[in-house]
């Protein structure tokens, strides 16, 4: 079993202590991704208003556009994961990713009223941000020591939420200041993620400047997609983030359910999920540093605790004003310390050559077995009412917690660290 | 590719700037010129002199041009003065007007004001969401409104409608229809994907007809606020308007799956379950309204039109460039 050792000959030398660079090719991806998000964010911040409000269509059309490429986008990202380790393709790939979804905006300015266009330009969209996450996540892995995985993916991760976060307030501040201009929002956007592409070419490196001068002996035993899944870490994985994955309930249901716990003007609830990106901005580094640590699983374990706990708020007769906050703060906590941290913990485990794929393999189990889930949630609260749906969605993670927490791999190399460095608390309270 | 990326710190530093400066003034450039001569005409009340009052049969509308209600000349197609309160929906009745007007800005949010025969302000509320549906009930003493919401989270790319009762005569507002206990097929139905929208009154003022979402399906509703239950009666029914006789519907029905077109005007009998299409055989999205027992008025196409109610006839155009009609029936003001 051929198991790579993350990071290449050339990365650099990891030096000890709490003072590590970041390698400045995460930064540079960071620094893309936080562009993109601005850009992307800002226009999902304000498509469904300007679909109905600004061209008048109804929100059952609204659905039938949205709803046209979530299962798509599962498969693409697979298929873009596999393109990209063909030779080591990474920022072609990923950088085709990027530019199809800042065309998509160009597409929407164009489209004007054209419900086709408009629907080609959103499938354009969710096709490049397929594409690109994959390759994306494979050149951090690439570019950093294996022993600072966890912190890589954490301020790549803090970064694209700092994004994401400003996306919504700068497309409100837009409508606020031009009288409610969408296309101001869309132009602004392709302007941003154009200057994103742009940053990607300069800043990212290609294939050229890192490949090894001979072609790499790659194992050519299988090819694919699917390849990755030699490792049978890398598969213990996979089957991990699906089973998690099974066990959450979305998050639109749980700001439902917080809608109908607490009573709060429905017009602030938009703004509740930048709430939870705030803490996850917080959090990401540091549960990224611990995990570097102590073990990926750890954080990754603790995280889905967290997920728990703010499940059982919701059932639990407490004060909002415990509510609110409790729940927020152990979301955004679960993020920060899953969603870098999952990527940290296979990195190890990835095939030479097929880290991409591998990638893409985790992430993909992921996200479907998370549609799944919200159905069946919603499945559940139909035939039986949001309490019991919530208990059992609470009993399901709690199964899935223990099944992972045996099944999880370690890291195949622990690395001793300097344990007088402060800790910071993986779970909030 | 490989070439941008070779190039010396310097050159790229100088390429990074020059592409903050094109792209960014690029984008300045764009907002400023859309932000330009886009002046909001929200908040604009009647002026004096304006009222609901231009005899049986006056037809009042939304004016596209300015965002005013007005009151149109069904002499003269095209001749209104259109002086009213400014809208996004309108619709009026009895002694009773009510005016949906969005609020400029993001989260959405609008007013549901309630105006008096004269047009002059009784009541404000504000709501989250945008201008839908608008109704008052024949008597003018019960009024209700559907907004849209952006679901409940900013970054999720659902609407959910909001539908709303107020009860003039108590003074009593519903605020979410949805707390209704809904029976459909028989049992009470639980689901986190309920949407109420499009309600008709009774003449009684206390019951009413309303669509349901749930399961991706439409359902008439029956609702009844004193015993504060609401029953589906049968599926595919959206924006139902009664007549003036409580024995039909007027409604839209979903007749085509795709995005494009998927709406047609019916007629339902409610005695016999049997339904019908107009004479309107083009795309409708609107809440129709009986101008009589044999006459039904919508908006379409950016025109006011009515078309007979029994599926004889051909649609008539009655006003252009207009929107929301109502009619002024009422009695006279006392």
């Amino acid at each position: 079993m051929y198991l790579a050792t993350t990071g290449r000959p050339d990365a650099p030398p990891a030096p000890r202590g709490a003072r590590r660079r970041v390698p400045g090719t995460v930064l540079a991806l960071g620094t893309v991704s936080l562009v993109t998000d601005v850009s992307s964010e800002m226009v999902t911040a304000v498509l469904p208003l300007y679909l109905v409000l600004g061209l008048g269509l109804s929100p059952l059309q609204f659905g039938l556009l949205d709803g046209l490429s979530t299962g798509a986008t599962a498969l693409v990202r697979l298929l873009g994961g596999a393109t990209a380790d063909r030779g080591g393709r990474h920022k072609t790939v990923g950088g085709l990713g990027y530019a199809l979804s800042a065309l998509s905006r160009l597409g929407l300015l164009l489209a004007g009223g054209a419900t086709g266009g408009i629907a080609g330009a959103i499938a354009a969209d969710r096709l490049g941000k397929g594409v690109r996450t994959a390759p994306r996540d494979a050149l951090i892995t690439l570019h950093s020591p294996p022993g600072d995985l966890g912190r890589a993916f954490g301020v790549h991760r803090a970064m694209d939420t700092t994004g994401a976060l400003l996306g919504p307030l700068a497309a409100f501040a837009l409508l606020w200041a031009t009288a409610d201009a969408y296309d101001a929002v869309f132009a602004v956007s392709f302007c941003a993620g154009t200057f994103g592409v742009l940053l990607w070419l300069l800043l990212v490196p290609g294939r050229t400047r890192h490949a090894a001068p001979a072609p790499r002996p790659v194992p050519r035993a299988r090819t694919g997609p699917l390849a990755a899944l030699r490792s049978p870490g890398h598969r213990r994985i996979v089957l991990c983030a699906g089973l998690l994955g099974a066990a959450t309930i979305g998050d639109s249901f749980l700001y439902l359910l917080l809608q109908r716990r607490l009573e709060l003007d429905p017009t602030w609830f938009p703004f509740l999920p930048l709430g939870a990106a705030a803490v996850f901005l917080l959090l990401a580094v540091p549960a990224g540093r611990l995990a570097d640590r102590l073990g990926r699983r750890g954080p990754l374990l603790c995280g889905h605790g967290a997920l728990f706990l703010a499940y059982a708020l919701l059932l639990v007769p407490l004060p909002d004003a415990v509510v609110l906050p409790g729940v927020l703060v152990l979301l955004g906590g679960f993020y920060a310390a899953t969603d870098g941290v999952l990527m940290a913990l296979t990195g190890p485990f990835l095939t030479e050559g097929r880290q991409a794929s591998g990638l893409a393999l985790v992430q993909t189990a992921q996200a479907l077995a998370r549609v799944g889930a919200a159905v069946a949630f919603g499945a559940l609260w139909t035939a039986s009412g949001p309490e019991t749906a919530l208990a059992c969605a609470l009993v399901a993670l709690a199964v899935a917690v223990c099944c992972c927490a045996r099944l999880l791999p370690r890291d195949p190399a622990p690395e001793p660290r300097d344990r007088r460095e402060r800790t910071d608390r993986p779970c909030p309270p | 590719m490989p070439a941008l990326t070779d190039a010396t710190t310097r050159t790229r530093v100088w390429i990074i700037v020059l592409a903050l400066l094109l792209l960014g003034g690029g984008a300045t450039a764009y907002t400023l010129r859309t932000a330009s001569g886009r002046a909001a005409a929200t908040g604009t009340s009647a002026e004096p002199g304006f009222v609901l009052d231009g005899g049986a049969g006056a037809l009042y509308a939304r004016d596209s041009a300015t965002g005013r209600v007005a009151r149109v000349d069904p002499a003269a197609p095209g001749g209104r003065t259109a002086r009213g309160p400014a809208c996004d929906r309108f619709h009026a009745a009895g002694n009773t007007a009510l005016c949906l007007q969005r609020r400029p800005g993001v989260p959405a949010r609008s007013y549901a004001i309630v105006l008096d025969r004269r047009l002059r302000e009784v009541r404000r509320i504000g709501l989250p969401g945008v201008p839908s549906r608008a109704r008052v009930s024949a008597s003018g003493s019960v009024l209700a409104w559907t907004m849209f919401t952006t679901g409940d989270s900013y970054a999720r790319s659902s609407f959910s409608t909001r539908t709303s009762i107020l009860d003039l005569r108590t003074g009593y507002l519903v605020k979410n229809v949805e707390q209704l206990p809904l029976t459909l097929g028989g049992r009470r139905h639980h689901a986190p994907d309920v949407n109420y929208w499009g309600v008709t009154f009774a003449a009684d003022d206390n019951r009413f007809y309303a669509t349901v979402s749930t399961g991706g399906r439409t359902h008439l509703v029956e609702g009844d606020v004193a015993a504060w239950s609401a029953r589906a009666l049968r599926e595919n029914v959206e924006c139902p308007s009664l007549s003036p006789d409580g024995t039909r519907i007027a409604f839209k029905k979903r007749v085509s799956p795709g995005p494009r077109e998927p709406w047609r005007l019916y007629v339902l009998d409610l005695a016999t379950g049997r339904e019908h299409p107009v004479a309107e055989r083009r795309a409708f999205d609107d809440q129709a309204l009986w101008k009589d027992p044999r006459t039904l008025v919508y908006g379409h196409g950016g025109g006011v039109w009515s078309v007979p109610a029994d599926g004889t006839g051909s649609p008539r155009l009655l006003a252009t460039r207009a929107s929301s009609p109502s009619l002024a029936a009422g009695p006279p003001a006392p």
